[in-house]
């Protein structure tokens, strides 16, 4: 909890420094803050066997609000993400993220003992029908996190090591079948992964400014609104997804470092509940949370390292942005729930 | 129940081996990303720390004023002055039509303005501002000032242009900057000049502008300012001021100058007068001339073909760059080579019949008077201007001796004054005959060199500067215009010293006798007895014709039957007070037909100012009447057939060099 504060303070600094200042900018997300952590409590307070009765009729309400993205929902930024409410616009993909985990972990909580190949089979199914209809969309950020999240529970709930093994010779196999199913902009954004400076002033930039704002910052860092390479804009979306640059250069390798220190806490914490949760559910499910906080953070800085393709994830709790911001806190809420509850399952 | 609680407890030791190895994973590649981290902001750091520094540090010039050139009263040849400027940034405003046409509500902006605004903005890039009018005056400027406000990324600037405020006065000597263009370029990246020309859009193109650009464009300063990804300037880290230009004081008098050029009416030509003491330039005219204002920012196309098409050639140099054939001016320089290889010292005199002859030869090369001017010595063939006692002495001295003699005076060599371009004319030689056509030279042709005609070729300032050395009795002194370099901050002042560029050794005596003859020219009986009529002071001079058309065996020359155009150039050579010389010059005005009728006035006025401080009567009308028979020029029209044809391929005539060498 403590480890939870601290990085959510520290990235209202950044976040200020980063926005250029603009306190409008740090309110609004001490707002998503304050926003999140209201939903956590809530969910905090939400008994995990309560959770596990409402699984099924969430999953299914995300896959079908998916679908109806995909024959109706609104275009924006040539994406199609968002689901048009009249009044207001839901982005089906966020309650996805949530749902997934659940509902595989009831699946899986229902085949208690030992589950069979076909369990796996139908986890698999149950995992890559959302996912699929996210990459059509196409959002391959939040693709590739709930199928992480889905694959976690798969591999925590026993997935053989043959078959691990065997899906990863798999996965190589058809990389280039993958390959041919990507969008140009995801295609060109791998390419320029493994050389920026194809596309300096396009799509490498992004990573080429990132790279130089991170390695300018040197051990200690320009210090907090001395970044020069964001302070003068030349770090493209500095508050949100880029803002680790923000974070790297002005606070230097000692301020990763920290940061690291801070996110494996938060995650050796998830773990720890994980391992002491009572029912399979809340195994599974405190499990899967706890692993996707990690793949937000490791495709995050990895991407701004420039060891991972630009994909559009944000960086849990320092990142600007409401939605991801609730979907986390409602997820961290979950873990309290889960810890606080398992005594009352056990007995 | 144990089976189930052992399942239970196996079941939970699998998950927890199973979260084992994921946190195993995790640990694995934070350590990846640490050591990413590692490797960019330790081992790499200096590496991006430039990078980062390079984005954001622009090096910005402060371009340095240039140096004022000032005539010797300081009166401004040339300066600079700020106009106002109103200058969009595109890239900071969202609807450039719309602005645009709100800023015309305010002041002025022509079809013409909207047309260079878009030329200038394709040329730069989007975040540098680009001038949508220039030249405001003050009420626009304080009009736009006053809504500024509403005009985010429109901005009034103030910028320096350069200006002639003498306008076509001394254009050809003060010369023009223009725009930098590629050749520039080149030239300066050879000077090693070229980052002290960063930022600066004009270099000098002629005239002093060219040749002391290196004074009066002063040291770029530099300044050093934190940029935005935009190329917005944030804040001045550090800067460098600029060092100013120098000014440079020239030797000529501005209201001498003009009665030069006033003097010249209608007529083309040229004038160059110099202090044979000191080898200051006191004027230097080149009519028609232009104005230098025209090629400040990139002249139109309207007033270029005018000027450049213009049958008048006004963009012509003519004191360095047009070739004459001398005439008789060439005699007093024919008349010292004869006397110092001891050929006619007095008494020795000549019967003059009216021609000469070659020995074996019927052939004969006619005096301008026909019946011939009785017994003539040196100092009178001077002051009669007599062709057939040079046409003998010519001769006699041989073509090679002759040039290489007259050559001490300056002829077929370059002056060194201080403007680009000079041409060298030509003295011919046998030798240069035959690598040119490929014919030996005809003894006929050494004879006609002896009265300054034939492939003989000088530049009025060539003329001049021989004039010079004859009246400094052969010191030669360095022609130059600037005295004075000043350093614009510090007013320390260099003085150009008088600087002797050669010696001719030449006896007294000889000099005193071509002199003697030189003074009698503006006396009652010489040929320009009308120049020297109510002087105060002694004028020597000699006059002199260059044929422009060749006249035919027999025919007569008839100035009134021919065009305007092929009428002979007048020539004049000079220099006063005759006893103890301060001004010397040259004086050659085209199709002007006799050196003492045409040249001989502008001369006289020249000097009464000079030397008296007087200024011209207003209209004075030229008197052709009192001109003596100007009927020097058929005699061209008995020299030898294969001399006639050389001549005909060089034209002796004013030869003007090809465009492309006259203007770059």
């Amino acid at each position: 909890m403590a480890c939870l504060f601290f990085t959510l303070i520290v990235g209202l600094f950044v976040l200020y420094s980063a926005s250029g200042q603009n306190l409008t900018r740090v309110y609004g997300q001490g707002i998503n803050i304050i926003v999140a952590l209201s939903f956590m409590w809530a969910a905090a307070n939400v008994a995990p066997n309560q959770l596990e009765r409402i699984a099924l009729p969430l999953y299914t309400l995300g896959v079908l609000l998916l679908i109806a993205v995909a024959l109706f929902g609104a275009v924006s930024h040539g994406a199609r993400r968002w689901l048009s409410l009249g009044i207001t616009q839901i982005q089906p993909s966020e309650l996805m993220r949530i749902a997934m985990p659940m509902m595989l972990a009831w699946y899986f909580s229902k085949r208690e003992g030992k589950p069979a190949m076909a369990d796996f089979a139908i986890g698999g199914l149950l995992l890559l029908v959302p996912v699929a209809l996210i990459i059509k969309q196409p959002d391959l950020g939040t693709a590739i996190l709930i199928g992480a999240s889905g694959f976690y529970i798969l591999f925590l709930a026993g997935l053989s090591w043959k078959l691990l093994l065997g899906g990863a010779i798999a996965f190589a196999a058809s990389t280039p079948l993958l390959w041919s199913s990507l969008h140009d902009y995801q295609r060109r954004r791998i390419e320029i992964l493994l050389d920026p400076t194809q596309d300096p002033l396009g799509a490498g930039y992004h990573t080429i400014q990132a790279i130089i704002a991170l390695g300018s910052g040197g051990i200690a860092g320009k210090g907090w609104i001395k970044g020069t390479q964001a302070q003068l804009d030349f770090l493209p979306e500095r508050s949100t997804d880029f803002i680790f640059a923000v974070f790297g250069e002005e606070f230097g390798l000692l301020g990763n470092a920290l940061l690291l220190v801070l996110f494996s806490l938060i995650i050796l914490r998830g773990l720890i509940i994980a391992s002491q949760a009572q029912s399979t559910f809340t195994r599974l499910l405190a499990g899967s949370i706890t692993l996707t906080f990690f793949t937000y953070a490791f495709v995050n800085m990895g991407m701004v390292s420039g060891i991972l393709p630009v994909v559009g994830v944000p960086l849990p709790l320092i990142s600007y942005g409401g939605t991801s911001m609730v979907t986390l806190c409602l997820s961290f809420g979950i873990l309290m729930s889960i810890q606080t509850h398992k005594k009352l399952v056990a007995s | 129940m144990r089976a189930e609680l052992k399942n239970y407890q196996h079941e939970q030791y699998y998950f927890k081996l199973r979260l084992g190895f994921a946190a195993f994973v995790v640990l694995a590649l934070f350590g990846i990303l640490a050591t990413r981290f590692f490797y960019l902001q330790v081992n790499q750091y200096k590496h991006y720390q430039t990078l980062a520094e390079n984005n954001r540090i622009s090096l910005t010039p402060i371009v340095p004023n240039r140096g004022l050139i000032l005539d010797k009263n300081g009166v401004v040849l040339a300066h600079n002055f700020f106009v106002y400027t109103l200058e969009i940034t595109p890239s900071k405003i969202a609807n450039l039509e719309a602005t645009i046409v709100d800023i015309s509500k305010l002041v002025e902006v022509s079809a013409l303005d909207r047309k260079r605004f878009n030329k200038l903005r394709d040329e730069s890039r989007n975040f540098e501002s680009v001038p949508i009018r220039t030249h405001l005056n003050e009420v626009e400027a304080a009009r736009f000032a006053v809504n500024h406000y509403r005009f985010p990324g429109v901005e009034i600037k103030s910028r320096l242009f350069r200006h002639y405020p003498m306008g076509k006065l001394g254009a050809h000597m003060v010369g023009y900057i223009g725009r930098i263009n590629d050749k520039d370029l080149s030239n300066l990246e050879k000077a090693g000049d070229l980052s002290n020309y960063k930022g600066s859009d004009h270099v000098g193109k002629s005239g002093i502008e060219q040749f002391y650009e290196r004074y009066l464009h002063g040291t770029t300063g530099f300044q050093q300012v934190e940029i935005d990804a935009d190329g917005r300037a944030v804040r001045v880290l550090s800067s460098t001021a600029p060092a100013p230009g120098d000014n440079l004081v020239l030797s000529i008098d501005s209201k001498l100058q003009e009665i030069a050029e006033t003097a010249f009416g209608d007529h083309r030509g040229a004038l160059v007068a110099i202090n044979p003491k000191t080898g200051e330039i006191l004027s230097y005219v080149s009519e028609p001339t232009f104005d230098p204002n025209l090629f400040v920012d990139g002249i139109d196309v309207d007033n270029w073909k005018a000027l450049n098409e213009s049958i008048d050639k006004p963009l012509i140099n003519r004191p360095i760059r047009g070739i004459y054939p001398p005439g008789s001016t060439f005699k007093p320089f024919v008349a010292m080579a004869g006397l110092e290889d001891g050929k006619r010292m007095p008494p020795f005199s000549i019967q003059d019949p009216g021609f000469f002859t070659l020995p074996g030869s019927a052939h004969r090369y006619r005096d301008w008077k026909p019946s011939g001017h009785g017994m003539v010595d040196m100092q009178r063939a001077i002051t009669i201007s007599c062709d057939t006692f040079f046409y003998g002495l010519a001769l006699e001295l041989g073509i090679d001796k002759l040039t290489s003699f007259v050559g001490h005076f300056g002829f077929g060599k370059k002056t060194d004054i201080d403007i680009q371009g000079e041409t060298e004319g030509l003295l011919p030689t046998p030798e240069w005959k035959r690598r040119r056509f490929k014919q030996p030279w005809y003894p006929g042709e050494t004879v006609i060199v002896g009265i300054g005609q034939g492939y003989t070729l000088v530049t009025p300032m060539q003329l001049a500067q021989a004039t010079s050395i004859l009246a400094n009795n052969g010191v030669a002194m360095k022609p130059h215009l600037v005295t004075q370099i000043q350093k614009a901050i510090s007013g320390e002042n260099t003085m150009i010293p008088a600087i002797v560029q050669d010696t001719i050794k030449l006896n007294p005596d000889n000099i005193a006798i071509v002199k003697r003859g030189m003074m009698d020219v503006t006396l009652p009986g010489g040929t320009a007895a009308s120049v020297g009529a109510g002087a105060p002071y002694a004028i020597a001079a000699k006059t002199g014709t260059a044929q422009v058309i060749g006249i035919k065996q027999n025919e007569k020359y008839n100035a009134n039957s021919i065009n305007e155009r092929h009428r002979d150039h007048a020539l004049f050579i000079a220099y006063a007070p005759a006893e103890d010389p301060t001004i010397a010059m040259a004086i050659i005005v085209e199709n002007g037909q006799h050196g003492g009728s045409t040249a001989g006035p502008i001369a006289r006025k020249v000097m009464d100012y000079y030397l008296l401080g007087k200024l011209p009567a207003p209209d004075k009308v030229l008197d052709e009447t009192k001109t003596p028979l100007n009927s020097v020029t058929n005699k061209l029209a008995t020299k030898p057939a294969s001399a006639a044809n050389g001549a005909k391929k060089l034209k002796p005539e004013l030869a003007i060099p090809p465009e492309e060498e006259l203007h770059d």
